[in-house]
């Protein structure tokens, strides 16, 4: 079998349309996701302009509803998740010891749908007809009724087609951990993140269907008229609300569970230390993806669902804090004891354990159902949950970013830049939405494009604003690092902050594209940590050099995505007012939906009935090109 | 917060006690990290620590503190969740109030009085208030942060029922809570509590027949341009805001605020108010449905004098 087959390699900007390879495709996210980050914070930034004094008319009231709307969606579903992705791939399959991730083809579907589906759903801004009922797009303000423009529309397929990329990344994860661990990795022996990862991608298969179910019923209502949240019609809107949080609770958790994973490794490998209580960790994340299905409804308290179902999801909710407290307290023993280094990667780790408690406190109060019909869609519920997606997830992903971009890039970004980013963000973080919970219990409703003048709202408004401005600050920073950082040369070794202790660490920066010569063989919990402290030169092979199987590049991905973009317009525009012509008849005829459709399942077509058995790399090129890429 | 009722002191008592027991958490935790960030940084010469795998006694402590901090929290939660629900719905003490919000303004109903407002729901103080909400367009949400936490208002045969009362007369701000447009920020209400006397005497003076404008002129202006969707007594439609009074009321359209002694930009007298308002609604209030009517100036002027002269004095 070791016969070499002649396949295409491809260089420069099709190598990147092209391949499969989970390093490169965890680049892609990280970039597409990093740019789709700017864009909601942009938004976010006119947000704050606008509310920085009372009465303000910077932006109108209906574009005011557009930002809010697009920061959020866009946050959630373009920026934190791509970003999250861009992480598990550059780093589950070597924390593994996996030569790629279970389904190399699907891998890059899926980052090809998210990024068409970001695109399609940010193109609305340039059609000017932007969606503006909120991220969580309630009915019936999002109905045909209220919302007569393709806003909505937008939103509908552009989630619709980037959830796709967020459905198959989560199987594909699935499949990778529990069948591509090297030998001896059993489940209790991998690495907190890689036990994020696989909790993250478990909720992912059984949240996300939920939000397509949603989204297509909307979909329908919308394009063909249907009647599911049509309440003439005997539709529900209180219905579109479970679903929507059906999808949209465990969501929050498949955020904060990959950075859990993170700040698990980074303080243990900048503490020296074992990360302490491994298996509670284990069982604390496994209980709160679990329980993360349990407790939708506190997001839907004041909807008069009575008072049995608000007392059983108070106390469900309730319960989160108990192995969310595990978490936080085995993170300090971890440190407890050790000896602490302060790079700029732990200084987000360490950062993030005081903010994540205070985001979590906040959340055991919003719990209190009585309590609640007072925080409820006020300010208060913005610091909170500011408090845990940003002081958790985002402090997480920075942790992360500084902690592995030197095996991702093969260079280390500047420590003092990271430091300075650190310090702008934190602290223009705190100053943001600590005081938020302040103008939420004095009464300030969330999603008010403006506020009157007396009530008191000013002073703390004029500071949020302050705070923004200075997280931008930080995130400019963090560029102007990273464009520093890649003017310098490749040096960064294997094992570049000489603490680390997992598998990741064991292989030159960054890893080759078949990233272990040869499998390694996993003696015991942090493998690595243990070859270093019973003296061995890194890991020893559970497999003798030979030619490694490789999958080949491919377009098709890429393609099928453009098709479903090229389809989602096509439906999207149908039943626009084309006047009487050529366009009329184009898109009424659904020719431009269905052309779509034809492309992307072509490929489908071309992908099941063409062989492709990859190639293979052979032992003699491994010793020529040595441990370059 | 500034709990003036009942049932927002309910509420007040249970984040009250959230808060004190989140405070001791966060001490805590703050307390535990601060001491080991100073106390384990790396120092030249450290040696390889010692790697603990866990501590069953401190995990298990860990976490059942936790459990019963959530249980003193967790019982009297339950406790006011049955406890505010309660249905005054059926109740002949209770004042019973349908309230309907629309795009962006707030109808009351009286079924007991057989009168409709807006705006302004007029309550007596002492007496609990039984609200049945609903919406007549999108979800809105009824909240009066002094009073009590928020219900949402659904479309449809979806009635959410909440109650409330004021200790104290007084003027109590209300808020839409949930996103219903453009305007949905400036969706404010005002709930005015007054002694039963004075409550009585305006149910009595709502339900008299309407006053028209003096002048037959704009009399006539006002029956055909503005009587066709509002109502003022027995005269007009009921299909937007109901007039009737509309010159006691603290506010115009919920937001410009009526007073002698204006300091903000949304403020004035209740004519200058009217005038703003009339002149271009769309400018008050993006989004809303009333239109730009076709008045001279000299019209605007007599109905909004008329408007802001129309008093109940119900208030001795």
């Amino acid at each position: 079998m070791a016969h070499a087959h002649p396949v295409k390699r491809y260089t420069g900007l099709m190598d990147w349309l092209t391949t499969v390879d989970h390093k490169k495709i965890g680049i892609l996210y990280l970039i597409a996701g990093g740019f789709f980050f700017l864009i909601g914070g942009l938004e976010a930034l006119l947000i704050r302009v606008q509310l920085w004094k009372p009465l303000n008319n910077f932006v109108s009231a209906d574009t005011y509803n557009e930002l809010i709307t697009m920061h959020g969606t866009t946050m959630i579903f373009l920026a934190a998740m791509p970003i999250i992705f861009a992480m598990m791939n550059a780093i589950v399959p070597l924390q593994i010891g996996a030569r790629d991730v279970a389904f190399p083809f699907v891998n890059a579907l899926g980052f090809w749908t998210f990024f068409f589906g970001g695109l399609l759903l940010n193109i609305s801004w340039i059609a000017g007809a932007v969606p503006d009922a909120g991220w969580t797009s309630y009915l019936p303000l999002a109905s045909p009724t209220y919302s007569t423009d393709k806003g909505v529309d937008y939103y509908v397929l552009g989630l619709q087609i980037a959830g796709i990329g967020t459905l198959v990344g989560g199987i594909n994860f699935l499949v990778t951990i529990i069948n591509m661990r090297a030998p001896g990795m059993s489940f209790m022996r991998m690495p907190m993140f890689t036990w994020s990862a696989f909790i993250t991608s478990a909720l992912i298969l059984f949240a996300f269907p939920a939000l397509t179910v949603g989204l297509v019923a909307l979909m329908f209502d919308r394009l063909f008229s249907a009647n599911f949240f049509e309440v003439s019609g005997g539709g529900n809107t209180v219905l579109w609300e479970h679903i929507f949080w059906i999808f949209g609770h465990p969501e929050v958790y498949i955020l904060i569970l990959p950075a859990f994973g993170i700040i698990s490794e980074v303080i243990a490998t900048f503490s020296r230390k074992r990360l302490f209580g491994y298996s509670s960790m284990v069982f604390a994340t496994v209980l709160i993806g679990f329980l993360g299905f349990m407790v939708w409804a506190h997001h839907m308290f004041t909807v008069g669902l009575g008072p049995v179902a608000n007392a059983l999801f108070s106390i469900a909710t309730m319960l989160i804090a108990v192995p969310t407290g595990i978490k936080i307290f085995n993170w300090i023993f971890t440190m407890w004891g050790g000896s602490i280094k302060f790079t700029a990667a732990n200084l987000f780790a360490v950062g993030f354990v005081p903010t994540f408690v205070m985001g979590g406190v906040t959340g055991v109060m919003l719990a209190a159902a009585p309590a609640d019909f007072q925080y409820h869609d006020s300010y208060f519920v913005v610091a909170h949950f500011h408090y845990v997606i940003v002081g958790g997830l985002v402090l997480g992903l920075f942790a992360g970013l500084h902690y592995w971009w030197p095996k991702m890039f093969g260079r280390m970004l500047g420590e003092g830049l990271g430091k300075l980013t650190f310090w702008t963000f934190f602290i223009g973080f705190h100053l943001t939405f600590f005081v938020q919970h302040f103008l939420g219990l004095l009464g300030m409703p969330r999603r008010v494009y403006t506020y009157l003048d007396g009530l008191g709202f000013n002073n703390m408004n004029l500071i949020s604003t302050i705070g923004a401005f200075l997280m931008g600050v930080g995130t400019i920073i963090f560029i102007i690092n990273i464009i520093v950082t890649s003017a310098k040369p490749k040096t960064a070794g294997n094992d570049p902050w000489e603490d680390g202790r997992t598998l990741e660490w064991a292989i030159p920066s960054p890893a080759p594209e078949y990233n272990f010569v040869q499998t390694p063989l996993v003696r015991g919990y942090d493998a690595l940590w243990k070859e270093k402290m019973d003296g061995n030169e890194g890991m020893s092979p559970a497999e003798p050099i030979g030619p490694i199987h490789m999958p080949s590049p491919s377009i098709l991905p890429f393609v099928m995505s453009l098709g479903l973009f090229i389809a989602g317009f096509g439906f999207m525009y149908a039943n626009n007012d084309w006047q009487a012509g050529f366009f009329k008849d184009l898109f009424a005829s659904h020719a431009v939906a269905g052309a779509g459709l034809l492309i992307t399942l072509s490929c489908m077509v071309i992908r099941s009935l063409k062989d492709d058995h990859g190639f293979h790399i052979e032992p003699e090129e491994l010793t020529n090109k040595g441990v370059k890429a | 917060m500034n709990p003036q009722g009942p049932v927002a002191e309910v509420q007040f008592d249970l984040m009250k006690l959230s808060i004190s027991i989140m405070v001791l958490v966060v001490l805590v935790v703050f307390a535990l990290a601060f001491y080991v960030i100073v106390k384990f940084r790396r120092r030249p010469g450290d040696k390889i620590p010692v790697q603990v795998e866990g501590n069953h006694k401190l995990e298990i402590i860990w976490t059942v503190i936790p459990i019963v901090l959530l249980l003193i929290l967790g019982v009297p939660t339950v406790k006011h969740v049955f406890g505010l629900a309660k249905d005054y719905s059926k109740d002949p003490n209770a004042v019973q109030v349908i309230v309907t919000a629309h795009q962006y303004w707030w109808e009351f109903e009286y079924p007991q009085y057989g009168i409709k407002t807006s705006q302004e729901l007029m309550i007596p103080t002492g007496k609990t208030i039984s609200i049945q909400t609903k919406s007549a367009d999108v979800i809105h949400s009824f909240w009066i942060p002094a009073l009590a936490g928020k219900i949402d208002s659904n479309p449809g045969a979806n009635l959410n029922k909440m109650y409330f009362s004021a200790k104290k007369d007084g003027v109590y701000l209300g808020k839409c809570a949930e996103l219903c447009g453009p305007s949905h920020a400036l969706m404010d209400f005002k709930v005015k509590s007054v002694n039963e006397g004075a409550f009585d005497r305006w149910v009595t003076a709502m339900k008299e027949p309407g006053k028209l404008p003096a002048d037959p002129a704009i009399a006539e202006v006002f029956e055909k341009q503005c009587l066709t969707c509002h109502a003022v007594g027995d005269k007009g439609l009921q299909l937007y805001p109901n007039l009737t009074g509309i010159g006691d009321k603290g506010t115009v359209a919920g937001i410009l605020v009526n007073t002698d002694d204006a300091k903000y930009k949304n403020e004035g007298t209740t004519y200058e108010n009217l005038k703003r308002w009339i002149e271009d609604p769309q400018s008050v209030k993006p989004g809303n449905s009333m239109p730009k009517v076709d008045l001279t100036p000299e019209q605007i002027d007599g109905i909004a004098k008329y408007l802001s002269e129309y008093k109940l004095n119900v208030e001795q």
